[in-house]
């Protein structure tokens, strides 16, 4: 596997470094994360950086996460990349939302490092 | 476990107890990698000097805290982190994504719900001298653990 650049969205910045340890945990060798506190965040984050994957919280002021996944196709960096939103939000109807604005994963908090790795491996290096 | 909600009645606060338990268990477990042990209530009596609280609404409507001493909130941040807390505002930040987290886990685990019970964004408040009052009319469903032999109360007061 190589090297990852990950975006990780979440408006706790002690989730956004409990994702990141995950991430490694989990085996992926990372070579850079950026982080942004919600969805309108994120998007200015997009614009400046390419990255590989990105990890995003559903309910964040400003601007959820579900806002972010579909506005995201609108920047010219993350066309393709994967969404996996991790969030407390573990109703059927959240998920079937995510994954038809364009999320490619999805993980309920509380999680541990093997459900990331359940996740995230197989959509690294794949297009969607 | 889960618990269908289609048929909500005002026993409620029985039948989801252990639920609330379940959730509080499993967010400290997995989330601050520690086993708590449930205390009596009588070990939660103590003023807390923080508490993150997170509000519901919708089919269910009320609000979550969680409360714990000063010393306690460091150290769930601490263990959270897996590193050294460098200031309040991280420690705010972890209680209030606790709590976050075993709302959310209690809600995912009442079927029924599906989505139409959303949370607010989690406020810590830190200091003793406060009083808290909500405007749920129904008994709250208490749930008290000891961890590291610290008390930490969790308590869900819900709208009938």
């Amino acid at each position: 596997m190589d090297k990852i650049r990950a975006l990780i969205v979440d408006d706790s910045s002690v989730m956004r470094k409990i994702i990141e340890r995950s991430l490694r945990q989990a085996g992926i060798d990372l070579e850079k994360v950026v982080e942004a506190g919600n969805g309108a965040e994120a998007l200015g984050v997009l614009r400046a950086n390419r990255v590989d994957l990105i990890l995003c919280d559903i309910n964040m002021p400003v601007m959820d996460g579900l806002e972010f996944v579909r506005q995201m196709a609108t920047v010219e960096n993350a066309k393709g990349v994967p969404v996996v939103m991790i969030t407390t939000e573990g109703s059927e109807s959240h998920v079937v939302q995510a994954l038809s604005c364009g999320a490619r994963g999805y993980i309920r908090k509380p999680f541990t490092p093997d459900q990331v790795k359940e996740h995230v491996v197989p959509l690294l290096g794949k297009k969607p | 476990m889960s618990v269908d909600t289609s048929a909500v009645v005002r026993s409620h606060e029985e039948n989801w107890q252990p639920i609330l338990e379940l959730a509080v268990e499993e967010v400290l477990e997995i989330m601050v990698g520690c086993r708590v042990k449930p205390a009596p209530k009588s070990e939660c009596k103590t003023s807390p000097e923080f508490t993150g609280m997170i509000g519901l609404a919708g089919s269910l409507c009320g609000v979550l805290t969680v409360s714990c001493s000063a010393e306690t909130a460091r150290q769930l941040a601490k263990c959270m982190l897996g590193d050294v807390v460098s200031s309040e505002d991280q420690v705010s930040d972890a209680l209030g994504e606790i709590c976050n987290m075993i709302a959310g886990n209690f809600k995912n685990k009442l079927t029924g719900l599906d989505g139409r019970c959303l949370l607010s964004v989690p406020t810590v408040i830190s200091g003793g001298e406060y009083q808290f009052r909500s405007l749920a009319d129904g008994d709250p469903l208490d749930v008290c653990v000891l961890f590291e032999e610290a008390p930490v109360s969790v308590r869900l007061e819900l709208h009938g």
